[in-house]
Order: structure tokens, then sequence, then C-alpha cells
């Protein structure tokens, strides 16, 4: 293990060390600290400039009432659920579908295939915003939670596809084999072997994508208008300039709108990291 | 498979059959545009009259275009300090990377700026910038600094966007090498121990090579990153003072859905685009030489 195991270190590190790591928590998390702290704060205490002392009032429920209450934000969250949801479900399965194909046939074209996904993976969305952005007025679907949907779907298969490439990989060649033998179709195959078998990756994978399409701001702002199909990121940017001065409600609506993807993580930790870093140890 | 006998057609056409939604899909909506932005940037278009072809005339345009050059240049300072993300979280992976009680917990509230939208990163920062009330000014005071309105001052604003952006981002990093460490073999290290390595020289020759695939997946999450930093702009200052922080993506964003220049937005695209080609084609190559073994 490196560095050296704190626990073989002379006392005074290990102290030091036991000191530092709080600290260096608190310190990493201020940002954040003063966002809740002034969430819960009165205007009394806004306007007299007391951000850092406790709260003169603790106004929790009046605060986190108000932004439910005066705004739109109930109706964005509803709308980013449910873009999020299929999203993650569709593209995950359009990617399981296409994983196998790549991982377990040889034919022509197969890295082709792979190497169109990976690299339109990474294409700077602004190259995509004109044409799709036609595309989906031409398809009426302007301003309706479809166009987020099927973007999304199309644009998160790219990186699902590879993913689910790389774990169907290491599924042994020879069980597929014996099926075949028995007669089993491809389809029976993919049925009943390969989508038991990559069951775990299929959560750490649409953890993963719900994060991402949850957080996506640039075409919830080129797709969509109006409150009634804005998600949450167009939506809290658009309360912006509603409460100005209004640090409180915002730093409220924030919490609420960041909540969703971080008790995801919080829950889902194991599958969200492996996700995440799948590809960090090889290649 | 053996090849003593040649496939049948069905059995060629299986796998496509599996690809083919994803291959529709990605097409329809990734691949496809490319071109036709590409094709778009030869053309004067305000988004609903006739396109007129005009040959490189967006590109001059653009090249006589101060705002275009303040948002490249911007992108160039995105690239340099974003980079920054990768060796801060190499040293708060090997200051994490211990085993003692709560540890878990610790990285956890490390990595998970990771996961908040960047609209709120945005927020959060505009929040320890404001110029009187921000916690930055408090901690400025202390030392007998007068507050500085960092977003803005045009000659801050983007050092400032990209701190807000680095927050997250080193969280990313962080997780990455954390993975690669638990992933060297201690055989290896205990190998270099009795050999006498230890300190900066054990980390310089022996964990930094071994940590190779971290490393790499870090810095081109970080270049995409960079060159991808829109939220950010668009949250923070809207481009703002004067356009001193806009970046080509907001840039392009700007021009076509506010000026309907949609030729000119796609040239802008274009040039983003093949910067972009530069890291996407040296991460395939990485990546398909390794395939083929």
């Amino acid at each position: 293990m490196f560095p050296v195991p704190i626990e073989k270190t002379r006392p005074f590190t290990q102290i030091s060390y036991k000191i530092a790591l709080p600290i260096s928590v608190i310190l990493w998390l201020l940002p954040l600290a003063a966002i809740m702290l002034t969430s819960v704060r009165s205007m009394g205490d806004i306007n007299a400039g007391n951000y850092w002392g406790l709260p003169t009032e603790w106004n929790i429920v009046e605060n986190y009432t108000a932004v439910f209450q005066n705004t739109a934000m109930g109706q964005y969250l509803f709308n980013s659920i449910i873009i999020t949801v299929p999203v993650a479900f569709f593209s995950v399965l359009l990617a399981t579908l296409a994983g196998f194909a790549l991982a377990k046939f040889k034919f022509k074209g197969n890295l082709a295939v792979l190497a169109m996904f990976i690299g339109g993976n990474f294409v700077p969305f602004q190259i995509l915003m004109i044409p799709v952005r036609d595309l989906t007025i031409q398809l009426g679907m302007y301003d309706t939670i479809w166009a987020l949907i099927i973007f999304h779907v199309a644009f998160q298969t790219g990186f699902c596809t590879l993913f689910m490439r790389n774990f169907i990989v290491g599924i042994p060649d020879e069980l597929l084999e014996s099926c075949r033998l028995d007669g089993a179709s491809e389809w029976k195959i993919f049925r009943s072997i390969i989508i038991p078998l990559v069951r775990p990756a299929l959560a750490a994978l649409a953890v993963l994508i719900f994060t991402f399409v949850w957080n996506d701001y640039f075409w919830a702002l080129v797709l969509v208008q109006s409150d009634e199909v804005r998600p949450i990121t167009a939506g809290i940017s658009a309360l912006r300039g509603q409460w100005l001065a209004s640090w409180n409600l915002l730093s409220a609506g924030s919490i609420v709108a960041a909540l969703p993807p971080v008790i995801m993580f919080f829950v889902m930790q194991k599958h969200f990291i492996a996700g995440l870093t799948l590809g960090a140890t090889k290649g | 498979m053996d090849a003593k006998y040649s496939k049948s057609w069905s059995e060629r056409l299986t796998p496509w059959l599996f690809m083919a939604p994803a291959i529709f899909f990605f097409l329809v909506y990734v691949i496809y545009p490319i071109f036709q932005s590409i094709s778009m940037s030869f053309y004067q278009w305000d988004g609903i009259g006739d396109k007129v072809f005009i040959g490189f005339q967006n590109y001059i345009d653009l090249g006589y275009d101060p705002q275009f050059w303040t948002s490249l240049w911007n992108n160039v300072l995105w690239l340099v300090f974003f980079m920054l993300a990768v060796p801060f979280g190499l040293g708060i992976a090997l200051f994490l990377n211990q085993q003692v009680l709560g540890i878990r917990a610790v990285k956890s509230l490390f990595f998970f700026p990771f996961v908040i939208s960047q609209v709120i990163i945005g927020i959060v920062f505009a929040w320890f910038y404001d110029p009187s009330y921000g916690l930055l000014q408090d901690i400025l005071g202390i030392f007998g600094i007068d507050p500085i309105p960092i977003l803005a001052n045009e000659h801050l604003v983007t050092y400032g966007i990209i701190a807000a952006g680095l927050w997250p981002q080193i969280a990313y990093t962080m997780i990455l090498y954390l993975t690669g460490l638990n992933n060297i073999s201690p055989d290896q290290i205990e190998a270099a121990r009795m050999d006498g390595a230890k300190g900066w020289s054990m980390l310089i020759h022996i964990i930094i090579p071994q940590l190779r695939p971290a490393t790499f997946i870090a810095v081109v999450v970080t270049v995409i990153g960079a060159l991808r930093s829109f939220d950010l702009v668009a949250s923070m200052t809207a481009g703002g003072p004067y356009g001193s922080s806009s970046v080509l993506a907001f840039f392009m964003y700007e021009q076509s859905i506010f000026n309907y220049r949609m030729g000119y937005g796609a040239a802008i695209a274009t040039v983003l685009f093949l910067i972009m080609l530069i890291y996407i084609a040296f991460f395939l190559w990485r990546m398909l030489k390794d395939e083929r073994g």
C-alpha cells in the first residue's frame, strides 16, 4: 500500500492525520455549507449581513415551502424525473443489445462501429445543436419532453454501448457455445444468459446515466422553453432572475435540485463508482 | 468460430440486428448532425429564411471577430488550468488512501460535488465570490485585503469560473486515482521498499508509472470537461462582463440562439469540433491499439 499505512507511522503523524482529516473535509465542503446555512435563513438575516453566524431564526420550513408554493419548482422536479427515468432505461437497453453484438460476434466493421460510439460520445454538443434542434422542430417535438428523452437516449447510447460491451466481453464464450450447440437462438441466449449476468452492470450504468441526464443544462436550454416541460436545471436558472436578492430561497431551491442525484449517489455508491472508474484500471 | 465453413446470410445479419436500434439513433442524432453542421458553416442562415452559400466567409468573419479570439483564448486557459485537476486529484487520493475509521465516509464526502449539477455549482460559487456577502471576501478580509468582485472583473472572471469547475473535476480525478492506487500490486510496492525506495522517489519511480491508466483517463475527461465548459459560463456570467469570460461553446450558443446567425454558429462549432477531434483521434488510436493487442 502507498503511502505507508498511517498505523505504521510515528504517533505524532498519526494524531496529525486524524486531526487533518476532518478539517480537510470541512474546508472542501465549505462552499456547500454556505449554501445550506443560507437556505434556512430569514430575509432579515440576509439584509442584516449575517451570513456566517447562526441564523437568528431557523426558517427551514418557511423557505422550503416557499420554494414549492411560489414557483414551478414542483413541476420542474416532476419534469426532470419523467425525462430522466425513461432515458436511463432505454439507453441501457439499446446499449446492452449493441454491446452484446460488439462483444460476442466477430464480423467485419466491429471495431469501426465501436469507434463510432466512442468517438461520437466525445463530440462537443454545439456541433450537434443546430441540426438536432431543426430535426426536433420538424418532428413536431420541440418544447415537449420527447425532444429531450429521444436526444438523450440517442446520445447516451454511445457511452453505454462501450460500457456494456466491455462488461460482456468478460463473460466466457464457452457458456454461449454450449447453448448454441443445444440449438438456442441468439435472441434466446441474449435473454436467458446475457441479461441475468449483466444485472450488476445495468444498475451501475443506469445510476450514472440518471445523474448525467438529470444534470444536463445545455439541451434543456436548446430543446424546450416552457415551464410545463423544463427540467430542473433550466428551471432553477430561470428562477435566479426572479429571486435576485433572495439568496435564501435561491439556496433552498438549489439544494432541492441537487438532492436527487446526491441521494442516488449515496444509496448506490458502489455501483456509481464502479461505473465511473471503468477503464481507469485497464486500457 | 472456425473459418472452414462460410457463414450463412442470417448468421452475418444477427449482430447487425442487435445493433440496429442503437446505430439508428446514434447516426440520426449524433453522427449525421456533425456533417450537417460542418456543411451549414458554409452558408448564411437566420434559422427561418433561405440558406445562402457563402463559401469560407463565416470563417473569414471569425478571424476578424475579437469575440472569437477572446473565446478561443479562454478555451486555452480552460485547457491549461483545468489540468490542475489531475495533480490535485492525485494529491487528495494519496492523502485519503488510508484505512482509518470513517475513511469511506470521508472519501464519499470528497467525491460528491461531482454529482451536483454544474448549474448549482455555478450558484454555489457565485455566492462564494459575491463581493458584498461572499465567504471569499470574509477570508480575504482576515488578511486585510479589500473585497475583489471576481465575476465582475474582466481579467479575473475566467479564472474564477475555472476554479469553480475544478471543484467537481478534482473530485472526479481523485476517485480515478483512488481506484488506481487500489489496483497497484502490494508485492511490487514491498519489493521497492526492500530496495530502499520511499517517499518521493517511490512516488515518482514506482507509483506514478503504475498509475498510468488512471492518469490517461483523468487527462481525457479533464480535456473534454475543459472544452465542454458551457454550463458554468452560462450560469455564472453568461459570458460577461462584456464577453470577457465567453468560451467557444457559449459563443456558439449566443450567436445561433440570440443573434440568429446559424451559419456563423455552425462555423464556431466546427472550430471547436476540430480542436476536440485531435483528442478524440488520439483517444481512439490508444483504445483501438489496446483492442488489437
